[in-house]
């Protein structure tokens, strides 16, 4: 069976896609860094000081114009991206959504439904813009590196940059046999959809309860067979790999206007 | 004479729930030799092979290998005797190709790992496969890797567990072409009677744990009493010859049949 949700379209060619994933890897986590400690617009001072309020607002957009041009150069398919991207907003908005209400301060707007008093306060309001745009950036750059960048090269970059070798080994790993066990389940399935008519739920959930436990006990059993692969050819409990990644001018170029758009927008603006 | 590669003897083994899966092994391969290990389920072959590279090892009887005592020399000869499991999704591990068959030469600490990668893929066929991966990769194409995985260890021994288990009739012929191609001393444990006349010269039938027979292809397998009291079925030509057409010149091979039956006539 064929899947790609994790890396999709990672084996397209662009400029980006060639970069080094350790570029990539200090890029976009820089990025999520400038974002996250960029001091959101005061609303509660739109009044007195327009401008300044513009001026914070601006820099969120530009810090997603910065994200977007990568992401264009890329030519990843902007549909997918923010799609993909927009998968995050639900849990954000499910905790986000009642600060505007609780937090104190001045108030920007009150309701009332039947019994029940609503304030909305500015540093509420600031608050939820706050955690909605960064969170919504911090995901496109984490999409922007990981459409761009085939997992294994990604898990090689966080290795060479100092990642522990083990927990690199888990994740590859995972990311290896995801599909193994993806397969595994699709065809439990199967089984039990070929066998099963009607019946109640309470035996139904027995059903998806045995195809967990047999699933364990399979994953289990795996584990055992490749480590004895994994022993037959040598592995000794030391992880091994070959360093063939190289840091060429364009890699740098691109992280240093990179970065220096970032601290431009963080500072200047 | 042919150099002792492995040497076996009186090896038991019983695994840790009580099941008594070798009782009293003795058997040697020489160098250059292609042996089949048949045997119904449960017989106790997979379990040998785990012996020829120390992964199980046994109190009870000795293993040499390539002269060695495996238990004191366990690194040099992993590195000498090349496993290949049955199901290719064990045997591969990494997340691409290239890591795959690398990792054996990396681990044993070899040089010019990135030569020995490619030549291993070429000789399976499979150059320009090392981005890929193994996910996406056909079942045949997977069986194809794991072998290149255990040669770009420039093994003396290949080991092979079932290698034409679940492949389509197409990848099937390819790998009995491939294994046919190494020169290497070859052992296999296999159900595939049809495969094992094309490949092996020497087959062993292990049953319950013991030896059954010891011999060359053509005298086991052309032997349908022994083979169907262990288990086992004589292949389709040997049955045809000797049921069908009553005949005692018993052939292996279908050219060798054809042969054959050509010089019958005339």
């Amino acid at each position: 069976m064929k899947h790609d949700f994790i890396d999709k379209y990672a084996e397209l060619d662009s400029v980006i896609h060639r970069l080094d994933p350790r570029i990539k890897i200090i890029s976009f986590f820089s990025f999520i860094f400038f974002v996250i400690s960029t001091q959101p617009p005061r609303f509660s001072i739109i009044f007195a000081q327009p401008s300044e309020v513009l001026m914070g607002s601006l820099k969120f957009l530009f810090y997603f114009l910065l994200i977007f041009s990568v992401i264009l150069v890329s030519k990843v398919p902007l549909r997918f991206v923010f799609k993909r991207s927009l998968v995050i907003i639900p849990f954000v908005l499910l905790i986000a959504i009642f600060i505007p209400f609780l937090k104190e301060g001045e108030i920007a707007g009150s309701y009332s439904f039947a019994s029940l008093h609503l304030n909305v306060t500015y540093t509420g309001l600031e608050t939820l813009f706050n955690v909605l745009s960064k969170s919504w950036l911090s995901v496109l750059s984490m999409l922007a590196l990981a459409s761009t960048t085939k997992f294994p090269r990604l898990l090689k970059g966080f290795e060479k940059l100092g990642m522990p070798r083990v927990m690199v080994m888990i994740v590859s790993f995972m990311y290896r046999y995801v599909f193994v066990l993806g397969d595994e389940v699709m065809r439990m399935k199967c089984a039990r959809d070929a066998r099963s008519f009607g019946g109640n739920s309470k035996w139904h959930i027995k059903t998806v309860g045995n195809i967990i436990g047999t699933l364990f006990v399979r994953t289990y059993e795996r584990g055992e067979r490749v480590y004895v692969a994994m022993v037959s050819r040598g592995f000794s409990g030391k992880i091994k790999i070959l360093d063939d990644l190289h840091v060429r001018k364009l890699d740098l170029c691109f992280m240093i206007s990179f970065l220096t758009f970032l601290t431009m927008i963080w500072a200047v603006l | 004479m042919a150099k002792k590669v492995v040497a076996i003897k009186d090896l038991e083994y019983t695994y840790p729930d009580g099941t008594r899966a070798l009782r009293g092994v003795s058997l040697d391969i020489f160098e250059g030799e292609s042996v089949a290990l048949i045997g119904p389920n449960g017989a106790g072959k997979s379990t040998l092979l785990l012996h020829l590279n120390g992964i199980l090892q046994s109190d009870r009887g000795d293993v040499e290998v390539l002269g060695m005592n495996v238990e004191e020399n366990i690194r040099e000869i992993r590195s000498k005797v090349g496993m290949v499991f049955q199901d290719p999704d064990d045997q591969l591990f990494m997340p691409t190709v290239f890591d795959d068959v690398a990792f054996g030469p990396i681990n044993m600490g070899f040089s010019e790992v990135k030569e020995k990668v490619r030549r291993a893929l070429k000789q399976v066929g499979m150059s320009g496969y090392e981005r890929r991966a193994p996910h996406h990769l056909s079942f045949g194409e997977k069986k194809r890797i794991s072998i290149a995985t255990v040669l770009s260890m420039e093994p003396e021994i290949l080991v092979l567990d079932e290698p034409t288990s679940n492949v389509d009739p197409h990848a099937r012929r390819g790998l009995i072409e491939l294994l046919n191609g190494f020169d290497v001393t070859k052992i296999m444990a296999t159900h595939d009677i049809e495969m094992v006349s094309e490949t092996c010269d020497r087959a062993i039938v292990l049953f319950d744990g013991k030896i059954a027979a010891n011999g060359d292809v053509e005298e086991v397998l052309t032997n349908s009493e022994l083979l169907e009291s262990h288990g086992l079925e004589a292949p389709i030509l040997v049955r045809l010859f000797r049921e069908v057409m009553h005949r005692d010149d018993i052939p292996l091979r279908l050219d060798d049949a054809i042969e054959r039956q050509k010089r019958y006539k005339i």
